[in-house]
């Protein structure tokens, strides 16, 4: 076969390639992010994603509340509505929100897209480029995003297993005002905490809060797990502590389910009004079909009760994970003891890297998230995030036996090479895992 | 090309367990999607315990395994196919296995005197056998620097790292065996990076238009290959004729001596004066957006849909033979 003359093509297969902003800078294919194209096989113990367990919720019950909403009530639930979210589903947050001891009027209170875009909007309207954003040390992967998005520069502050260290927000606000840098806000997620799994304690809170009310910090916080709490009963919001200095974000992905992307924000009133054009801006108005879902089964079925459930369920798990990293794990391992959530977060021997090793995990049919996924500064190398809340009891014993091995093979590879105990750093924007990854 | 197919539904195979499953998911969307272009019936398949039912309750299907990495590449598919009777486009098993080992595909190529670098591949128990530090000095002896260390069965430059001097070595044959218990290490050739498509379908391996790979970062990483805009491609290479002409004798070259069928991708590196020498060759290269095969196609004037259903077509002829 002969071929035609072909004319020279010059091409990064991107047209656009020039004209995108700047924020889109590092949005780019991970190779660490495909490796958890395994993590939903069923050959694959998934400890990586964070996907709550639904399975318990009453489905059949649901579908047919679901048939009767659209008979009865489709012609709203399927139009547009509130900026602000209906009146209805404001008044049920507030009575959520009760549940953790936080008092607030329906009109404060911002329906989102889940609370990932509550962040946004947050962030949106009181981030510039190149503003501070406080964040513990290590932070949710999904905040990180969204204040790279907004050209933010996230400085971390170190945490332990109280919580957010006082101490150490109190030097990183005196040290940023002496350079000159504006701190927009601290983001905080009190509450079992992602991805460590940590709880704040009482007398943190109080500092912390003490110390915002200090250096006229705003603090936001993210509670999407508090009312799963596997053990005592939730400790008090910082909201419920503070209605001045805290925007409080909430979720009804974990107590219910994530797939009607259902959120608020609850902000003093002058930020609840730039919140609501912002919304609008955005997307008009939060999902009309899914709030009238979510309010029929707040008002229908026993949802204090299917909370009840899902702890039960969780414990189990989270027990299952405690063992198996008990009974597996290499010495010199250490890990956190979460009182409720779905993480864990190990802290593997020096030298050791997660995010290397994770290859090695995927071969073994065992995933989870690197560290330095958590981190916006390249650390968290020797971290992993551990999430007991999708695989069964079963499964996370076996996907800890998994790991075990894997870190022996990972730690004789390393003694092997003479490996140091230096820490690598990796910067990657994109190294946790998509939302839908089991 | 021949339109009068007798086959069954095409089973695209995509997916699979291996580290490159993303690559292949998308690579097989690709095909799937071009095969539906051309009125072909197409079923879409991963590696799962059902397939081997679904093949036997299709009539006359054909195969496209489109799978990266592990089984699907090194034969183990292949040889199931071949078991169940089940025709299907690409190598046979043999082949499969020699091209997609870098440590059996490379020194094959060079004992047929094709040009290659120096190389070593070496399963990580030899270094905790013998000792790493006098096996990391030999092979900087040998080799020389820089160098490339990578997994023997991979591909997406996954595990991949260039080296510039002794010390860098041990962290990188980390890297490596993080993907698999076996290593190469090769001389890295400084030079123009190109690929390679060669296709069979008139009997005889042809070599497409070679694909100049410029990636941003110099790099051209699993990042640079999957995100549009990270590397810059010009297709044919910016190539002298002769040196043109010599990067596909040595494809086409490469592709007998392994005894590749119906499609494979040669990586070249073509030295400043001219000399190509052969990295590697691929035998399920990517058919993703950004995969070099799908431009070599483009840039030789067929049509990415056509020669898929021309493979399949000849997959099923081979089969009735």
């Amino acid at each position: 076969m002969t071929l035609p003359e072909p004319s020279r093509r010059d091409t990064r297969l991107d047209p656009y390639i020039d004209a995108y902003a700047e924020r889109t800078h590092g949005l780019t294919v991970s190779a660490v992010r495909a490796l958890f194209a395994v993590a939903n096989r069923p050959e694959v113990v998934s400890l990586a994603g964070g996907m709550p367990n639904i399975a318990d919720l009453p489905r059949e019950a649901l579908g047919r509340a679901v048939d009767r909403l659209i008979a009865e009530r489709g012609t709203q639930a399927m139009q547009y509505g509130s900026g602000q979210g209906e009146p209805f589903m404001r008044e049920k947050i507030v009575e959520v929100m009760a549940e953790e001891h936080i008092r607030a009027h329906a009109d404060d209170v911002v329906v989102t897209c889940g609370s990932q875009q509550a962040l946004d909007l947050v962030t949106r309207v009181f981030c510039d480029p190149g503003d501070v954003v406080l964040a513990e040390a290590p932070s949710y992967v999904g905040a990180l995003g969204t204040f790279h998005a907004y050209q933010c520069q996230v400085v971390h502050v170190a945490m332990d297993d109280a919580g957010l260290d006082p101490v150490a927000l109190r030097g990183a606000l005196v040290s940023l005002k002496a350079a000159g840098k504006r701190v927009k806000f601290l983001y905080t997620i009190p509450n079992f905490q992602n991805p460590t799994g940590v709880t704040q304690t009482v007398e943190r809170r109080r500092a912390i809060l003490e110390i915002a009310r200090e250096h006229d910090l705003l603090i936001i916080e993210d509670n999407p797990y508090g009312l799963l709490t596997l053990g005592p009963a939730p400790l008090p919001a910082l909201r419920s502590m503070d209605a001045d200095n805290v925007i409080y974000l909430g979720s009804f992905s974990k107590i219910f389910a994530p797939g009607f992307r259902v959120g608020w924000v609850l902000a003093p009133h002058a930020v609840r009004e730039k919140l609501v054009l912002t919304q609008e801006a955005a997307t008009l108005c939060p999902p009309v079909f899914s709030q009238f879902a979510i309010a029929t089964y707040l008002d229908e079925f026993d949802w204090r009760s299917q909370i009840t459930v899902f702890r039960d369920m969780y414990r189990a798990r989270r027990d299952a994970m405690l063992a198996g990293l008990e009974e597996h794990m290499l010495e010199g391992t250490t890990w956190t003891q979460p009182d409720g959530g779905f993480f864990v977060w190990v802290t593997l021997p020096e030298g050791l890297d997660s995010q290397a090793m994770l290859p090695r995990a995927v071969t073994a049919r065992v995933a989870y998230t690197p560290g330095t996924a958590f981190y916006a500064d390249g650390m968290g190398s020797r971290n992993m995030r551990l999430s007991f809340c999708f695989p069964t009891p079963e499964r996370i014993l076996e996907g800890t036996r998994r790991l075990g091995e894997v870190l022996v093979q990972e730690q004789e590879m390393h003694r092997t090479f003479g490996l140091g105990t230096t820490t690598t750093r990796h910067h990657d924007l994109t190294a946790g895992p998509a939302p839908d990854i089991s | 090309m021949n339109d009068n197919p007798t086959h069954g539904p095409i089973v695209v195979l995509a997916g699979g367990l291996s580290h490159e499953r993303d690559v292949s998911l998308r690579s097989g969307r690709r095909v799937a999607q071009a095969l539906r272009d051309q009125g072909k019936e197409v079923v879409e398949s991963d590696l799962t315990p059902d397939l081997i039912d679904l093949l036997r309750s299709l009539e006359n299907p054909v195969a496209f395994p489109v799978l990266h990495g592990g089984v699907g590449e090194d034969g183990g598919l292949q040889q199931v196919l071949t078991l169940l009777d089940v025709a299907y486009v690409g190598s046979d098993p043999g082949a499969c296995r020699r091209s997609f080992n870098k440590a059996v595909g490379g020194p094959l190529a060079a004992q047929a005197g094709l040009a290659r670098p120096r190389m070593a591949a070496l399963p990580h128990d030899m270094f905790r056998e013998l000792g790493a530090a006098a096996l990391v000095v030999a092979l900087g002896e040998r080799i020389g620097f820089p160098m490339i260390v990578k997994p023997a069965r991979g591909g997406s430059a996954l595990g991949c790292t260039k080296v510039d001097a002794v010390e860098e070595l041990p962290s990188a044959m980390v890297a490596a065996y993080s993907y698999g218990d076996l290593a190469v290490v090769e001389e890295f050739i400084e030079g123009t990076e190109v690929a390679v498509t060669v296709v069979e379908l008139d009997g005889a391996p042809v070599a497409l238009p070679a694909v100049e790979i410029r990636p941003n970062s110099g790099i051209y990483d699993y990042t640079a290959r999957y995100t549009a805009g990270e590397t810059r491609f010009i297709v044919p290479a910016t190539l002298g004729d002769e040196a043109a002409a010599a990067c596909a004798e040595l494809a086409v070259a490469a592709h007998r001596v392994l005894g590749l069928r119906d499609l494979s991708r040669a990586d070249i590196v073509v030295r400043q004066e001219g000399t190509p020498v052969l990295i590697e060759t691929n035998v399920a290269p990517g058919m993703t957006e950004t995969s070099l095969l799908p431009q070599a196609v483009e840039a030789a004037g067929w049509d990415f849909g056509l020669l898929c259903a021309q493979l399949v077509d000849n997959a099923w002829a081979r089969h009735l033979a």
